[in-house]
């Protein structure tokens, strides 16, 4: 019992460490990639090619002066970036990098707990991560991040359900909610090839949850200043920063596992190698899935506020159950 | 394994705090809310009975009392915006005018 | 394993005298919330993983958010304490109490603790409770998603400013 608990602890450290490294050199990636595709260097002076930025921003934005303007609402002011931190975070508690090794007679499975509703609980978290927004732009006592926030969940909540449909797709062909399984089912085939509409779906209803270009007119520098986190500075704005990183890597992950095969990819060589090339083909196609979002957010230009609801509410939405239904109607005369 | 009477004695008092809250408070929405919580307790019932019984027709109660739960608060929600527009207040003691 | 009932148990009537007892809007939702979903944890301990799950989406992560938009849309300021009845301040709590009281009495009397034993878990799995919702209940399932066709069409035309 106690060995069990000890191993789950390890496993969260390693994963929370490795998390966290991604996001900050996600960062970097996106700035980097952001200006090539702008004509010009990005992050260039600290450290070799700009590597070290990450360090001297989390430096700079640690030391800065933390501002609370003096009308908000204390508790919500100081409970909105915590929460929606550590939700973020909290997704990748399901998420399944590699095989299970084995390591003097213990199976260790790359994955912090195996639920068998995994895909449930991820949605879940993502459901909850709408208060974090929210409550920002509320308790901040001003207009522009009132408007953001009530905009930004707005928005959230609406392609939630568009992120649910284009899921179900998957689920329905492979009959199982547990994320380990549907990886498994990919074995022959990647479901990219069997629900290509499904995946179309999921990564818009993606990218608009995670209030990236071009659905981040909540968040608009141009538009709203700073959206729902105008009136937060310092360590907090870091938390808010963090949180879309992660969320961003949440759903890349839940992507690769759903649609590209997850960790399955050619395996050769010894042992060792063969247990971590799993972990290096899943690590691999995440990345790939960050730098589609950064080539995204470089290239297209932004919704207007009342064409996302539109697209959301009269396209995505009805696309999606006409996928649902036509897989359901494709399943039931494959079985009859 | 909890006793079920533990179980009903939690849903009890949620559902006994509910009713004060619906018969206490001013403000429509915390009075909606206070609904939403004798709701859940019930809920809690009908699982602990699920479990208890080895049948999962409670759970599938369950089920729809949440999905009645939506429906209700989605419409209750946009008649509360409504008082507000006509009566510009949210306090159920100015909701008077039918008193003889 | 069932101590952690325990703790969210208490969490939850914390939480749900919490509800009763704030006067700012936004903290009663907020405390709404954490009774949602340590029920949700109380319904994974006794076996039903789906709902537990489902609860969090949907009541905790959809019904509340309207909750809170609704309340900040409407800009819902603190309760100011009123001077009704000053009987019912008195004998209010301990009425409660009583009643309280008297419906615990008659549970443990029909449920004694120690008699009553669990049977074992069944599968409440999401395939067990989709083999029952479209196989034994499939027509309530039609009816309700009338029911929220009907809801959203009503949100709509009540929250109009004009039809």
């Amino acid at each position: 019992m106690a060995y069990a608990l000890l191993l789950i602890l390890a496993k969260v450290v390693v994963v929370l460490i490795v998390l966290m490294t991604t996001v900050a050199y996600a960062v970097w990636l996106e700035r980097k990639v952001v200006a090539r595709i702008q004509s010009r260097w990005g992050p260039y002076l600290v450290g070799p090619h700009g590597l070290l930025q990450p360090v001297a921003d989390g430096l700079k934005i640690f030391f800065k002066e933390d501002f609370v303007p003096s009308e908000v609402d204390r508790v919500v002011f100081w409970l909105a970036p915590f929460l929606a931190f550590s939700l973020a975070l909290l997704s990748i508690a399901v998420i399944p990098f590699g095989e299970s090794i084995t390591i003097a007679g213990e199976t260790i499975r790359f994955q912090i707990a195996d639920l068998n509703v995994g895909l449930l609980f991820i949605l879940a978290v993502t459901s909850l991560g709408v208060y974090g927004v929210a409550l920002a732009g509320w308790s901040s006592n001003s207009k522009y991040p009132l408007l953001g926030g009530l905009r930004s969940s707005a928005q959230m909540i609406s392609y939630e359900l568009s992120l649910g449909l284009g899921l179900m797709g998957v689920v329905m062909l492979t009959s199982t909610l547990s994320l380990r399984e549907i990886v498994e089912g990919q074995r022959d085939l990647w479901n990219i090839i069997r629900q290509p509409v499904g995946f179309l779906i999921y990564f818009t209803a993606a990218v608009a949850e995670t209030n990236r270009v071009p659905f981040d007119l909540p968040e608009g520098e141009s538009e709203l200043v700073g959206g729902f986190h105008t009136e937060y500075s310092s360590l907090k704005f870091a938390m808010f920063f963090m949180a879309e990183y992660a969320n961003i890597v949440t759903v890349s992950c839940l992507a690769t596992l759903m649609f590209f095969g997850g960790w399955l990819g050619p395996i050769f060589g010894p042992p060792l190698l063969r247990a971590l090339l799993p972990v290096f083909w899943f690590c691999l196609k995440v990345f790939c899935f960050l730098f589609v979002y950064i080539w995204i957010r470089g290239t297209l230009p932004r919704f207007r506020y009342d064409q996302l609801m539109a697209f959301g509410w009269k396209f995505l939405l009805p696309v999606g159950l006409l996928n649902v239904m036509i897989t359901g109607l494709i399943l039931a005369l494959r079985s009859s | 394994m909890v006793p079920l009477a533990h179980i009903l004695a939690l849903s009890v008092i949620l559902f006994g705090l509910g009713v004060a809250g619906f018969i206490v408070r001013r403000n429509i929405i915390t009075i909606f809310m206070c609904i939403e919580l004798m709701l859940n307790a019930v809920n809690l019932a009908f699982i602990g009975f699920a479990r208890y019984l080895g049948n999962l027709d409670g759970q599938i109660f369950v089920f729809f009392v949440i999905v009645v739960a939506a429906a209700e608060a989605a419409v209750g929600l946009a008649i509360i915006i409504a008082v507000q527009r006509n009566r510009e207040s949210l306090s159920i003691d100015d909701l008077d005018s039918m008193k003889l | 394993m069932v101590a952690l009932f325990y703790i969210f148990a208490a969490v939850a009537i914390l939480a749900g005298l919490s509800v009763v007892l704030l006067r700012t809007p936004v903290y009663s939702a907020l405390s709404l919330i954490v009774v949602l979903c340590s029920l949700a944890v109380v319904y994974l301990l006794l076996g039903a993983e789906f709902l537990a799950v489902v609860q969090v989406i949907v009541y905790a992560g959809a019904i509340m958010v309207l909750f809170v938009l609704v309340i900040m849309l409407l800009n819902a300021h603190r309760e100011e304490p009123t001077d009704r009845s000053r009987l019912a301040r008195i004998l209010g709590a301990p009425l409660l109490v009583v009643f309280l009281g008297e419906v615990l009495y008659a549970i443990w009397r029909q449920f004694p603790p120690e008699q009553t034993t669990a049977a074992p878990p069944a599968d409440a799995g999401p395939r067990a409770i989709g083999e029952l919702l479209f196989r034994n209940y499939v027509l309530p399932f039609e009816l309700t998603s009338i029911l929220i066709l009907v809801a959203v069409l009503g949100a709509v035309v009540l929250a109009k400013k004009q039809i």
